[in-house]
């Protein structure tokens, strides 16, 4: 069971409150988290990866046990901690302006 | 007695505002979506229940949420969690992906950066949402970068109608300070084949064959920044306003300049007359009146104010060039809002109600088609649009 944690406007358009908790099927990866997410609630979808391409949009980001994941590959295993449940995934909506 | 419901599409969410047919008190229900920016929210004429609104965000992007309750109850078409086998691939209705020519499958075009440098169309927003007039699956988006999208299964999926940006003049076209907005849709209530757009910075443009074909409808146009007074795009078009018992007499609010068109755009003269300045945003035509114009003059392109620190609405009887000030209830010192291109409405109650929204977070309201005005709400975060049905 992978743990999420939305920024507060994307979780208001998927109507939950506090951790989403997803099962994954195979390795935890963005990847594979992002889709089991986008299954489960579809309104999510281009709000955190565009619709085409797949990419993170620019001022998401993705924090995981203190790190910054952004930049890691979207297949890229996730941290044993985040696969376990233990840590949650956390999506970022990126300080930005003033 | 008829009622009144207005969308307020603002900075940081939408607001309904409802009223019985004296319009003089009002019930404010929001903030919708707060926090997001919600660009256009507007009701279809078929069904006044189904309501599309625009909501954006820098960081999250596009979504669009129906309504088919007056605005009490929303959702994302195509965001249910658990949709039928075999159903409609859900998750598209923020999907705006610009067609690519058959062919090749390479973008249909280019248009002009800042910088004078061909640059590819990048989806940014929904600018504007137009219900057709019939069908109330049926509606119209206009996004920046500009086109124009269509979708006939109640906005769970959109096409683009590529012949707008595939018609010739795409690479002309380039954003105005606000981006390149397909910002105003007007669909002719007698000629379904019939829509006005207007994109800001490239003009006006018409089809007549439902959306297949398109011509720019900008001669008569001038603009001081456009050397060839014969150009065809290139033109910073602000609004069009048109009354449906009259589909071929066209008003606009072009950057500098209100202009006035009697053979459907194919040619334009100013209507400016004795307007303190002909700059500004937002036109609108009486609901029982042809000839009856409403525009908000703003100082300048440089000073996005009121002059004189007074707000005042102007009224032409006359189809243009003669203009009334309209002041009873509008702040005459140190008012210093905008009222932006989609923040105008009127309704059709036999008594022409007015409205407009101020990047202040004023809407206010006139019950007599603008002789007197008063605020509905004074502390709405900046109002981006207003729109109004009027109810049985």
């Amino acid at each position: 069971m992978i743990r999420v944690i939305l920024p507060a406007h994307l979780r208001m358009l998927a109507h939950v409150d506090g951790e989403v908790k997803l099962d994954v099927e195979g390795e935890a990866t963005q990847r594979s988290v992002l889709d089991a997410l986008e299954a489960r609630y579809p309104m999510l979808r281009g709000t955190i990866r565009d619709h085409v391409t797949q990419q993170r949009r620019p001022f998401i980001r993705f924090f995981a046990c203190e790190e910054d994941l952004s930049h890691e590959p979207a297949d890229a295993p996730l941290p044993g901690a985040v696969a376990s449940g233990a840590e949650p995934f956390l999506i970022i909506g990126a300080i930005a302006g003033g | 007695m008829s009622n009144v419901r207005v969308l307020v599409g603002t900075r940081k969410g939408a607001f309904v505002l409802t009223s019985d047919g004296k319009r003089e008190q009002w019930d404010v229900s929001g903030p919708h979506f707060a926090g997001w920016e919600m660009y256009h929210v507007k009701g279809s004429p078929a069904d006044p229940n189904r309501l599309y609104a625009s909501q954006t965000s820098g960081w999250f992007g596009q979504i669009i949420q129906r309504s088919s309750d007056g605005g009490k109850t929303w959702e994302t078409p195509g965001g249910e969690k658990m949709p039928a086998p075999g159903g409609m691939p859900v998750g598209q209705s923020n999907k705006f992906v610009y067609d690519t020519t058959p062919e090749t499958g390479k973008p249909l075009t280019t248009h002009q950066w800042y910088d004078g440098t061909q640059h590819p169309w990048e989806f940014k927003r929904v600018w504007h949402l137009e219900p057709s007039l019939t069908d109330p699956d049926t509606v119209y988006a206009g996004v920046e970068d500009a086109a124009l999208f269509r979708s006939t299964d109640g906005a769970h999926s959109w096409q683009e109608l590529p012949g707008l940006r595939g018609h010739g003049t795409g690479p002309k076209w380039q954003p105005g300070a606000g981006g390149m907005c397909l910002h105003t849709i007007i669909l002719d209530p007698s000629d379904p084949g019939r829509i006005y757009i207007a994109i800001s910075a490239a003009g006006a443009f018409r089809t007549d064959d439902g959306g297949q074909t398109w011509k720019p409808i900008n001669r008569g146009l001038k603009s001081q920044y456009i050397p060839d007074p014969n150009a065809e795009v290139g033109f910073c078009v602000h609004r069009l306003a048109m009354h449906p018992s009259r589909p071929s007499v066209l008003f606009m609010q072009l950057h500098w300049d209100v202009m006035r068109s009697d053979d459907a755009g194919d040619q334009w003269h100013e209507v400016s007359g004795n307007l303190p300045t002909d700059f500004g945003f937002a036109i609108d035509v009486h609901a029982h009146e042809p000839e009856t114009v409403y525009v908000v003059p703003i100082k300048s392109d440089s000073e996005h104010i009121p002059l004189e620190g007074k707000l005042r609405v102007y009224r032409s009887k006359t189809g243009g060039n003669e203009w009334e000030a309209l002041t009873k209830g509008l702040p005459q010192r140190d008012c210093y809002v905008n009222v932006l291109r989609d923040a105008m409405a009127v309704d059709s109650l036999d008594s022409c109600g007015v409205y407009f929204g101020t990047t202040g977070g004023q809407v206010y309201a006139s019950a007599d088609a603008g002789d007197n005005w008063a605020p509905i709400v004074r502390d709405l975060p900046a109002v981006l649009s207003v729109e109004v049905q009027t109810l049985p």
